[in-house]
């Protein structure tokens, strides 16, 4: 039975989320950038509760259960929000949601 | 023991989420981050965090990812047209990433002496019993709070959902 | 460390054997079932009253052509009924059938695993079984299937959220998220059960669970995205052979999960009706001599010529088990065996009464009976259920 030392899990989640902000940054479909933002939450919840591991308590727990209900919200409304960009510009590409510029 | 099960689901949570960011249809994006979250409820298991790991499963992969999988079949998202990339990323983005990476990766292992060991049995308080404790007694106003932002989530998206009455 | 292992593996071996023989007998006791309520004899004709029919059946699929619809997404389409039959098999691991025996110097419980959050364990993989269905509409390339499979899960969905409040009451009730503790705690007669006990009798929310389970399942009244005459049978529409055959041998293992459940949480799971001093150690061997004396009495008055035959057989078999349950060496582990499967078997008789008798619901009725009127009543329920509880102790 072998242990993982702490810094190990901390790393993954400080992988994840700069996989997350390259998906946030490079992507054109907005869906893919969305999903970038929930992988991004995904790496914040492992370091909360690796912390909480680490401190003893169960407060970390909480946080991360209150950015999965966050996360929950935020999809629902995210997710409506591009089906009417869609239905008005029949597209996904968050270039071509330009016409305020310039 | 330990140590292979955490070596086995990160390095299928990495996979996975380069597959997210690389992949070019939505619908294939969406599968590998399910598989994300599924390897990162086994971490969890791993960190003592049970109850997590099942609400990770039944509320994240169960039911937000099937929302997207849901909205991306409705859409017809087809596989995304790469169009017009400017050269400064397309040769900065690479190196800004290992640069990112590297600078947190550092940080990380500066600030945390490697005597704190995880093992699976190391934290046994998080039991659906003392995550119940937590949220109704220390953490009863953000979990009043968030019932209500659920319900200002709900009503938004059905006003921006429905059809219109023209 | 070791012999757990072998126990387990022996223990996976045995509850996979029985549950994959279940599954293919579950089809011919639903097919003679609608028969019977349809005043026919149903399969009559493969072996003895049709008891190789699902060889048959099975070997028919298996020799079927494996067809793949051109331009299908190849690696879901192949995925998607895999992960629908690995889904439907995995939530039977936390089930317990018994309680914790001692077999041959070995102490261990009827139980594959006893996880602490076995409730949850089940209602995280109910919620992964979405994806099968939907990847299985989406990834047939075929404008039915993909509304068959998004009608399909988003009513799966939507059932779920009744389902867990009406899964949420007998745990306030029980106080545990551990299957057996669960089926412990309302040990003593059938008076102890949680849908008779307690300060609030779960009854109502045994009827919303059941009522959403055949949502959950897609069973009639609830099939209306799968059923043959509605959308071209809906999302296994491209499926063939033997990925047709897991879907089937999916919803039969999504049934016989959900009836293990309401066993567990609201009929007292192996638990007898009345205690072992009144005699009911007796009860299945006094049953299966009833079934023995009345099918030599057919046998003895045939109505067709080939019950003359067929019916002594089946009285000796009955006699045989009658026998068997008088051993005392047996009945450790076959006592409990037997009322876990009389109660989930009743459930599944319910399941096929059902869909013999009921026409089914409309998309819409369906989805409003959920969101108007099942989903409050389950909420009422917890709400009442939570107030007695705190009220009364």
């Amino acid at each position: 039975m072998g242990a993982v030392p702490i810094s190990w899990f901390l790393t993954l989640s400080a992988v994840l989320f700069s996989l997350g902000v390259a998906g946030f940054l490079f992507r054109r479909s907005i869906i893919t950038v969305f999903m970038s933002i929930e992988l991004m939450l995904n790496a914040v919840n492992l370091s909360f509760v690796t912390f909480s591991y680490q401190l003893k308590k169960v407060d970390g727990h909480l946080l991360a259960f209150f950015v999965m209900v966050v996360a929950a919200a935020e999809a629902a409304v995210g997710l409506a929000i591009i089906l009417t960009v869609f239905k008005n510009r029949k597209t996904l590409n968050i270039d071509d949601v330009d016409s305020m510029k310039n | 023991m330990d140590v292979i099960l955490f070596l086995v689901f990160a390095i299928i949570a990495v996979v996975c989420a380069i597959n997210v960011v690389v992949q070019t249809h939505p619908i294939s994006s969406a599968i590998s981050l399910v598989g994300v979250m599924g390897s990162l409820a086994v971490l969890y298991l791993l960190l003592g965090a049970e109850f997590i790991a099942a609400a990770q499963v039944i509320v994240y992969a169960g039911a937000i990812m099937v929302l997207f999988v849901f909205v991306i079949m409705l859409l017809n998202a087809g596989a995304e047209v790469q169009k017009g990339r400017s050269p400064m990323a397309r040769f900065l983005g690479l190196p800004a990433l290992v640069m990112l990476l590297g600078l947190l990766a550092y940080f990380v292992q500066r600030l945390f002496p490697r005597s704190d060991m995880v093992h699976f049995g190391g934290f046994t308080g998080g039991s659906p019993k003392d995550i119940g404790m937590a949220l109704f007694t220390t953490y009863l106003l953000p979990f009043e709070a968030t019932s209500i932002l659920i319900l200002i989530a709900i009503v938004g998206a059905i006003v921006l959902a429905r059809k219109e009455l023209d | 460390m070791d012999s757990f292992i072998v126990i387990s593996l022996i223990k996976v071996a045995v509850v996979f054997a029985a549950l994959l023989t279940t599954l293919a007998y579950l089809q011919w006791v639903e097919r003679k079932v609608l028969a019977h309520i349809q005043v026919r004899p149903g399969p009559y004709r493969v072996g003895p009253h049709g008891l190789l029919q699902p060889v048959a059946d099975i070997v028919k699929l298996i020799t079927k052509e494996d067809l793949a619809p051109p331009f299908a997404n190849k690696a879901l389409y192949l995925a998607a009924p895999f992960l629908a039959m690995t889904l439907a098999l995995l939530s039977i691991c936390v089930i317990p059938f018994g309680p914790i025996i001692q077999v041959g110097g070995v102490r261990t419980a009827m139980q594959l695993t006893d996880l602490n959050i076995g409730v949850l364990f089940v209602l995280a993989v109910s919620s992964m079984g979405v994806y099968g269905v939907a990847l299985a509409g989406w990834s047939s390339n075929n404008k039915y299937a993909l509304l068959g499979g998004l009608r399909s899960a988003a009513q799966m969905i939507s059932y779920e959220l009744p389902m867990s409040l009406a899964i949420a009451s007998p745990l306030l009730v029980s106080n545990t998220l551990s299957l057996r503790e669960l089926v412990e705690k309302q040990a003593g007669g059938v008076w102890n059960w949680n849908v008779f006990h307690g300060p609030f009798p779960q009854v109502f929310a045994f009827v919303i669970f059941l009522i959403a389970a055949f949502a959950e399942t897609n069973r009639v009244p609830f099939d209306l995205p799968e059923a043959e005459n509605e959308l071209v049978a809906g999302f296994h529409v491209e499926y063939s052979s033997m990925k047709f055959a897991s879907f089937f041998m999916s919803e039969y293992a999504n049934m016989i999960t959900v009836s293990c459940m309401a066993t567990l949480l609201f009929l007292g799971g192996w638990i007898a009706p009345w205690p072992a001093e009144y005699g009911s150690r007796f009860a299945p061997s006094v049953i299966f001599g009833a079934a023995g004396l009345a099918a030599l009495y057919n046998g003895l008055n045939p109505r067709r010529r080939r019950d003359r035959y067929s019916f002594p057989v089946v009285a000796a078999a009955a006699f045989l088990i009658a026998a068997v349950f008088l051993i005392p060496m047996t009945q450790e582990w076959l006592l409990p065996l037997f009322w876990f499967g009389a109660k989930t078997g009743s459930i599944l008789f319910l399941f096929m009464w059902v869909r013999g008798t009921l026409p089914r619901f409309r998309y819409d009725q369906l989805m409003g009976f959920t969101w108007k009127w099942l989903f409050p009543a389950a909420m009422l329920n917890l709400l009442a259920t939570g107030f007695l509880i705190a009220w009364l102790s």
